[in-house]
């Protein structure tokens, strides 16, 4: 039952694996997202207040989930590299890092592209961006950390402890930066939530979401290629995958 | 002779530690120094008026205080790694996160509390009034110590790094910012005669919580860094 658990964190495996699953992740990605960007930009109804300025919501949201769904999954990663010792676990967390900081940087762009017509400022201190930049140091420290390290397994192992001590924090993180600004500013908490969102706005959104689901797996498939290349260059297995290809 | 309990081999190791920075006093005095300096810095920045000065005096206060744990975080584990104890400290039979929990201790005996016993003579240069004493101080007294917790962590884990200084900072600061908004706050609320005991309780509930889980991150972090 447990085999193709073991089989994955094989090397050559996980290499080949990757590179079949990835045109499977890859072109679903483009159709949807293409799909929800016509769906977002031309289909959906103009928002009677915010007019056209809504419509970066289809990149702001996705991105914004995105950037803390791969922290955690780059947490859980190194959780699982760190308590079984699993060298492919380690290389999918080290994957992860530049495109959630990635991810992250896109949000908080769209975010005070978005903020500029809306609140007439750039940058406005409110705890979803606020928090959001915290984010974006989290990983930065992160990458630091790891490339502070020659060995790799030390860089892995050193760099796993941080993002669990970051898994940890990052609600910590959330609710002071919340709890700070309900004190110093009420209203604008509720700026960025809408009440409710019709069925013709939201189903382009959900598309977009599921488009950059499947490109973050795809993106992952190329570094994760790339990472165990980088790990094995010594291995004799790849002068037989330089054969297949 | 009978070998020493836990808590003995904590204060031996309490002991051993003040022992050497009775020795090495400077190295004590220097971010007492460096947080006054800071502090200095505001009111030549900004402006000698108390009255302005006043409304900022918490966040200057503590990021001062902040900025003045990090500085001698460096040099918390360093000398034991490099002479070996800390070797022989992760081969011992005693638990490793208890005893870098004891020194980490005597860090906050050494960094966090002269913050406190000084935050009344900073707090009134930059205008806080009297009856903020109390708060500032016991803000300071449970904000160092998450801050001591959270930066041994950071100390253990690049101690094994050539020129780790700026690291610490850029890992430890991002994940204390929470300690900062509840410290800063408390002060700020206290000064606007409001209750404070939201902000301190959390900030209690947060020393509690790192105090529990940090040891365990400390001692993963140092067996790593030992380890050749």
């Amino acid at each position: 039952m447990w085999l193709w658990f073991h089989k994955l964190s094989s090397p050559p495996h996980a290499f080949r694996t990757a590179g079949r699953l990835r045109p499977w992740f890859f072109w679903p990605a483009v159709l949807l997202i293409a799909i929800g960007t016509f769906g977002g930009l031309v289909l959906a109804p103009e928002d009677y207040q915010q007019k056209d300025a809504f419509r970066i919501l289809y990149v702001h949201v996705p991105s914004a989930s995105l950037s803390l769904m791969v922290y955690v999954a780059m947490a859980v990663g190194a959780a699982i590299g760190l308590i079984w010792r699993m060298k492919l676990a380690h290389a999918f967390a080290a994957a992860c890092a530049p495109i959630g900081a990635w991810f992250t940087v896109l949000t908080l762009a769209t975010g005070s592209i978005y903020g500029k017509p809306m609140w007439g400022t750039w940058w406005e201190w409110d705890p979803r961006l606020t928090s959001e930049l915290i984010l974006l140091f989290l990983y930065l420290g992160y990458m630091a950390l790891r490339a502070s390290f020659d060995d790799t397994q030390r860089a892995d192992r050193a760099s796993a402890i941080l993002a669990i001590v970051g898994v940890v924090n990052v609600p910590i993180v959330k609710y002071s930066v919340v709890w700070w600004n309900s004190l110093h500013q009420g209203p604008s908490i509720s700026k960025l939530s809408a009440p409710s969102i019709h069925g013709s706005m939201l189903w382009p959104l959900l598309v977009m979401m599921l488009g950059f689901v499947l490109y973050f797996a795809a993106v992952m498939c190329d570094r994760i290629r790339s990472e165990i290349l980088r790990r094995e260059r010594n291995a004799s297995w790849l002068s037989e995958i330089d054969a297949e290809t | 002779m009978s070998a020493p309990g836990l808590l003995g081999i904590m204060r031996l190791i309490v002991a051993r530690d003040l022992k050497l920075a009775v020795r090495h006093w400077d190295q004590v005095v220097q971010p007492l120094i460096f947080f006054v300096i800071v502090t200095t810095l505001f009111p030549l920045a900004i402006s000698p008026a108390l009255d302005e000065l006043r409304r900022i005096a918490p966040g200057v206060v503590w990021v001062a205080a902040m900025l003045a744990s990090l500085l001698s975080l460096e040099s918390l584990f360093r000398p034991d790694v490099e002479d070996g104890t800390m070797e022989q400290w992760a081969l011992s039979a005693q638990p490793l996160s208890i005893l870098l929990l004891a020194k980490t201790f005597t860090h906050w005996l050494l960094s966090g509390l002269p913050l406190v016993l000084m935050s009344p003579v900073v707090g009134t240069a930059l205008g806080l009034p009297a009856s903020v004493w109390p708060v500032l101080a016991l803000s300071l007294a449970l904000g160092t110590g998450s801050l001591s917790i959270l930066g041994a962590i950071g100390a253990a884990l690049t101690v094994a790094v050539r020129r780790g200084n700026v690291l610490l900072a850029l890992l430890v600061l991002p994940l204390e910012m929470p300690v900062l908004i509840f410290g800063a706050r408390a002060v700020d609320l206290a000064m606007q005669g409001e209750s404070v005991v939201g902000p301190l309780n959390l900030m209690a509930a947060l020393l509690l919580l790192f105090a529990s889980l940090g040891p365990i991150a400390m001692a993963a972090a140092m067996r790593i860094s030992v380890e050749t």
